[in-house]
């Protein structure tokens, strides 16, 4: 059964509710695949959080555990999901209000 | 949550179909209100791009063309990357009420899935159970 957009947007959401999620999510963007080990150096979470946290993470299909050995398994961050969110963001970002009235406007000059 | 697929707007206008008509679908119509430059061709599958004055533009693929009654394109979704090929269609529809218009605008299409989306949510379980004996090893390895 192919999941839906909104269950797919709602995991989204849950994850980036978590600050210490958002901030492994970020760490992620910003410099690339990394072990928990790597991650526990540099965020102020323990290590035994952080392997929640990829747990939950990779369960919703945000991040991607790459095939390696044991502690070394590197995890990346996976976009799908997030473009699933966007689309969401996009619909309430749309402003049809803001362009009918500016519409309106035009039409009354 | 409600994921919404589909906007509906409807506007009453005092000027009538013609002049609306006008004011969407001509390239000086289109910079008065919905950008500050517009080219359009007007036609099935014609191209059309609005730019702003701060520099950014969007390109627009004229989809149904009915004067003075319905207009409608299709655009990519704001936001996503540029080679993501998922659009919305927008769909105007000019009504005559009086001497005026009841306009309708309807986008439709957000709530699409990405192909990768589908791929990801059959695998998430694969990698769910690698996640999960990764943690046990982890563990293990700590005690």
């Amino acid at each position: 059964m192919p999941p839906d957009v909104e269950a797919i947007a709602e995991q989204v959401f849950v994850a980036l509710a978590d600050p210490s999620r958002r901030s492994i999510l970020a760490a992620l963007a910003s410099g690339g695949p990394a072990t928990a080990t790597d991650l526990a150096g540099r965020l102020p979470i323990t290590r035994q959080a952080i392997a929640k946290h990829l747990a939950l993470l990779t369960e919703a299909g945000l991040v991607t555990a790459e095939p390696g050995e044991r502690r070394r398994v590197r995890y990346r961050l996976r976009s799908a999901p997030m473009q699933v969110a966007q689309q969401f963001l996009a619909a309430l970002a749309r402003d049809w209000d803001g362009q009918l009235d500016a519409l309106r406007e035009h039409l009354s000059r | 949550m409600g994921f919404p697929d589909r906007i509906e707007r409807i506007v009453e206008i005092a000027n009538p179909p013609a002049k609306v008509w006008k004011a969407l679908t001509t390239a000086e119509g289109l910079a008065g209100w919905f950008g500050n430059e517009a080219v359009i061709d007007l036609r099935p599958g014609g191209a059309a791009r609005v730019a702003w004055a701060g520099g950014q533009s969007v390109d627009l693929r004229v989809e149904r063309v009915e004067e003075p009654t319905v207009f409608g394109f299709t655009w990519h979704i704001y936001g996503l990357p540029e080679e993501d090929p998922r659009r919305t269609y927008v769909e105007f529809t000019l009504e005559p009420v009086g001497v005026g218009t009841r306009l309708t605008v309807v986008e439709s299409g957000f709530a699409q899935l990405p192909e990768e989306a589908h791929k990801s949510a059959y695998d998430s379980h694969t990698e769910g159970w690698a996640s999960e004996l990764g943690e046990l090893v982890a563990f293990v390895d700590a005690a």
